[in-house]
């Protein structure tokens, strides 16, 4: 049971606001998958838990021919579409846990500020910790946590942007569930995807998660103020981050000491005006 | 593991393509998973025994096809089998290779009655 609201939702992702306690969405009431099973039952429950033999009639093949994430990329090209004719420029960060993906946010809001309004998607498995920390800077958010969901998915962030006010003209930052495999499939109908990796973890990563180094199209090396005390050779990772993705655009910066955030907000601006 | 959302997703898919169909039970589901598609088949498979459970497909045999992947070289236009992202150009040795297929994955067809 849902400990806030009294609810029967046990999974599925919840969408929370930081600084509003009250505030909390159970996504997928009305259109997830989790719930048409109850209204399945209601219609066949004879059909199920207990054994019984097929007499209705003979079996038929169908063709069927649908990319089994075809709800997720439909939703997804609607969100794009949104986002094109509000003309906003969403991104969807993807890293490790740990990797800086809230600390670059957190660098990159005040850098645009006054020039281009900033909203961010924070998502995560439990807590507010990331949201809070973008709410302090003054800026739209909306936490979706995902419960035991590793990702975030197309239905996730068109809730999540119902709830926030997107000026036109503006950056929607979506920073996805820290984990470098399963956020790759999701499309979320994003402008571009960026990958973050710092220097404290492998320089192999892009050979170990090829898919979602293959699907982003720009790399931010984070972290480069620690290169001096760790075994990291950052020319080596971006030549295997270029073999996977030949496309890839390189960034180095260090979010912490504000190094290289100056190529970060030219390649930033460059997508804004194009807006 | 995102093979749990995959397995929910075929569940929906072919249940709905059943009900649409006025049937109310999936007996076989043909799935089609290219190399490249990011899917773990074991895993899928284990995930797919739960998420259909109480469901129109909850006793469907799933059958996958599992597709290989192939890739063109973007500098001298070679086609050739790759099994990853990370791949040269057996002609011309170059990391500069667009895969042109083995990202599927779909729901060929179901037999339902």
């Amino acid at each position: 049971m849902c400990d806030t609201c009294g609810c029967s939702s046990e999974e599925g992702a919840v969408l929370r606001k930081p600084g509003s306690d009250d505030f909390h969405i159970h996504i997928g009431e009305e259109d997830g998958h989790h719930h048409h099973h109850h209204e399945h039952d209601h219609d066949h429950s004879h059909h199920h838990g207990h054994d019984h033999s097929h007499h209705h009639g003979e079996s038929r093949k169908v063709e069927v021919e649908q990319d089994v994430l075809l709800k997720n990329n439909l939703l997804a090209e609607r969100n794009r579409g949104w986002f094109e004719a509000k003309r906003v420029l969403a991104l969807n960060f993807l890293s490790s846990p740990g990797s800086g993906k809230t600390t670059i946010l957190e660098k990159t809001i005040p850098m645009l500020s006054g020039e281009w309004p900033v909203a961010v998607v924070e998502g995560d498995q439990q807590t507010t910790n990331d949201a809070d920390r973008i709410h302090a800077l003054g800026v739209p958010v909306i936490q979706v946590n995902t419960g035991t969901g590793c990702h975030l998915d197309a239905l996730m962030v068109q809730r999540a942007i119902r709830e926030l006010d997107l000026q036109e003209r503006s950056l929607l930052c979506i920073e996805n569930v820290g984990n470098l495999v399963c956020p790759a499939m999701f499309d979320l109908g994003e402008a571009a995807r960026v990958v973050v990796i710092s220097v404290t973890e492998g320089e192999d990563k892009p050979l170990k998660y090829p898919t979602m180094f293959h699907h982003a199209d720009v790399c931010i090396l984070n972290k480069t103020d620690l290169l001096p005390y760790v075994d990291f050779d950052a020319e080596k990772c971006r030549e295997y981050a270029m073999q996977v993705n030949h496309h890839l655009e390189w960034i180095e910066v260090s979010a912490r000491s504000g190094e290289g955030l100056d190529r970060w907000k030219t390649w930033l601006t460059s997508r804004l005006e194009r807006l | 593991m995102h093979e749990m959302s995959i397995a929910m997703s075929i569940v929906d898919a072919v249940s709905d393509k059943a009900r649409q169909e006025g049937c109310s039970t999936v007996t076989g589901i043909d799935l089609v998973v290219g190399r490249l598609s990011g899917i773990e088949v074991e895993s899928l498979k284990f995930c797919f025994s739960a998420a259909a459970r109480n469901t129109p497909a909850e006793n469907a045999e799933l059958l996958i096809e599992e597709r290989e992947a192939a890739g063109r070289c973007e500098e001298c236009g070679e086609q050739f089998p790759v099994a990853s992202y990370h791949v040269c150009c057996p002609s011309c040795g170059k990391f500069r290779v667009r895969v042109i297929s083995g990202e599927e994955l779909a729901v060929k067809s179901i037999t339902i009655e």
